[in-house]
């Protein structure tokens, strides 16, 4: 589903964020990608994205070729691919509700369907009472969870977190996995950058590590 | 085809959202908007006031325009026979409209009526008065240099005493109006140009503000149409809304001048009345207003959208 071979990735600056970097994710594989700060984490996703581009090597998702992948293309092919951040990027003058709705919106999704998907995904992650309110009004963990749903509520074959869980205590953070991990049981593929080594230690799925933007030895 | 009609439907469904929604994103900050609203109705009402000033000039002298003649005054000693001959001749002159022959006896006739010193002239032993021949040139030839030389050929025959060229004033005012009609177009062209830089410039306040919410936009998949949509129908409305209050402004402006015209016209028994176009003026003037609107906005929004991002 993703594939990435000799990838190579220099910022303007002629820093080298990423090195002849190789691997494959299945699909509806869910895996960790940690190492230390500045290892190099934001940078992939950003590739996978398309926020950047790989300065050499390729980039396959989902069977297209993002060294190729026209410019005008590009917001189609983000339509497939849900995105978390770690500081939500939740638009602070909408409702929760228009906050969610913004990627169906934007793909012309008729006006009913654009409220039932909403609220499923609403509902998913425990805010259905909130719909109405304004990010401003909610907590950390809530906010976070309504990032989720943005980038779920279009049922992308792939969703993306960086730090989802970065400004949360240990019991949300459980949470918030435990969410991604109901996205990866309906066969959507999740790939997760996270520091919290304590939390996903627990849990059963594939580590991808980076250091200095090389793939680190395993079991390293 | 129901499909098409659907999807047509939706589609104008969706513009007619984003344009009630820029629109109250307008609502939302009424006092700068109105000020930029009102910035524009005045950028494009100076033009069109002046405009329709130079229209009405236009028009009055257009009344005139029959009043454009030559004053042929025949030598005393030329006999009514030679003078008649050479009225037919000068019809034959390209640069000649028609004439119309006055002999003596006719001048000294409309002279009586007119001044109504019938009993002085009765008096005279004789009619001092000479044949006139009046010319109204051709209309091609009305410009001040083709009047001129034509002047100039007549007053050369011999049988003319005196060519007296009428309303001289009037060919001045029609010079000086076409002069002022293209002074007026530079300055609406300058200010056209004043009112799409100020969109242009309000467009891109406004894409700035809402910076974090395009690459927001961006990141979950939307189109650069579908960005600059909003942006492209606030440039709409205060294009729109500029025009509409250039037209009140025109309105009430009229409305003050008219009173004073109506006193002046009657003074010299005209029967010129203000003719502010209002009709034209009220399709017009919006619709220049919004065409700058969307072009304004088009502009700020090609320049300014491409570098914001994602990060
Ligand atoms: N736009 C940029 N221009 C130049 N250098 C950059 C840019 N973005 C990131 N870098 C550099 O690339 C390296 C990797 O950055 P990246 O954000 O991918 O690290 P990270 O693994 O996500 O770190 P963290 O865990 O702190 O978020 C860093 O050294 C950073 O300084
Ligand atoms: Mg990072």
């Amino acid at each position: 589903m993703i594939n990435f071979s000799e990838v190579y990735k220099r910022y303007p600056n002629n820093y080298e964020a990423l090195s002849g970097l190789s691997f494959h994710l299945q699909e509806g594989e869910m895996a960790f990608l940690t190492g230390h700060s500045g290892a190099g984490k934001s940078t992939l996703l950003k590739l996978i994205a398309l926020i950047e581009r790989a300065s050499h090597g390729q980039v396959i998702v989902n069977n297209q070729n993002l060294t190729r992948l026209p410019k005008r293309k590009i917001p189609y092919y983000r339509r497939q691919i849900g995105i978390v951040f770690q500081d939500h990027n939740l638009l602070q003058d909408r409702t929760v509700f228009d906050n969610v709705a913004l990627p169906l919106i934007i793909a012309g999704e008729k006006h009913r369907e654009i409220g039932r998907r909403v609220r499923a995904a609403l509902d998913k992650v425990g805010l259905l009472g909130k719909e109405r309110n304004l990010p401003i009004a909610l907590s950390g963990g809530e906010q976070q969870r309504v990032g989720i749903a943005r980038a779920v509520v279009n049922r992308p074959p792939i969703l993306l977190a960086d730090e989802p869980t970065g400004n949360l205590d240990p019991e949300l953070s459980r949470e918030i996995m435990q969410l991604f991990e109901q996205f990866k049981q309906v066969g959507t593929t999740v790939f997760i950058a996270t520091h919290d080594m304590d939390l996903i230690q627990t849990l059963p799925y594939r580590q991808i590590t980076l250091d200095s933007g090389r793939l680190a030895e395993r079991g390293l | 085809m129901s499909f098409f009609n659907f999807s047509l439907k939706n589609h104008l469904l969706r513009h007619l959202q984003v344009m009630l929604f820029s629109l109250g994103q307008l609502w939302r900050q009424p006092i700068s908007s109105l000020m930029t609203i009102i910035v524009i109705g005045i950028a494009l009402a100076l033009p069109a006031g002046l405009y329709i000033l130079l229209h009405n000039v236009d028009k009055v002298s257009g009344q005139w325009d029959d009043a454009t003649q030559i004053s042929l005054f025949i030598e005393k000693n030329t006999s009514s026979d030679r003078a008649y001959a050479l009225n037919k001749e000068l019809q034959k002159w390209p640069e000649i409209k028609e004439t119309i022959y006055q002999s003596s006896s006719q001048s000294l006739e409309e002279f009586r009526q007119s001044s109504g010193l019938g009993a002085l002239l009765d008096s005279l032993p004789s009619n001092p008065l000479p044949a006139v021949i009046i010319i109204h040139p051709a209309e091609n030839n009305l410009r001040e240099d083709a009047i001129g030389s034509l002047l100039a050929r007549l007053e050369s025959l011999p049988e003319v005493g005196l060519a007296q060229l009428d309303m001289e004033w009037l060919q001045r005012l029609r010079s000086l109006n076409k002069t002022a009609q293209r002074g007026i177009t530079i300055l609406g062209l300058l200010l056209s140009l004043s009112v799409l830089l100020i969109i242009g410039n309000t467009i891109r306040l406004a894409i700035l503000n809402r910076e974090s919410e395009i690459r927001v936009i961006k990141l979950v998949g939307g189109t650069d149409a579908f960005i600059r949509r909003p942006f492209l129908y606030t440039g709409f409305w205060y294009g729109l809304l500029g025009g509409m209050t250039a037209w009140m402004t025109i309105l009430i402006s009229m409305g003050l001048l008219n009173g004073p015209i109506n006193e002046l016209s009657k003074l010299y028994g005209s029967q010129f009345t203000l003719n502010w176009l209002a009709g034209s003026l009220f399709l017009t003037l919006p619709t220049i207003g919004l065409c700058l609107g969307i072009l304004g906005a088009g502009l700020a929004v090609s320049r300014h959208l491409k570098a914001i991002e994602p990060q």
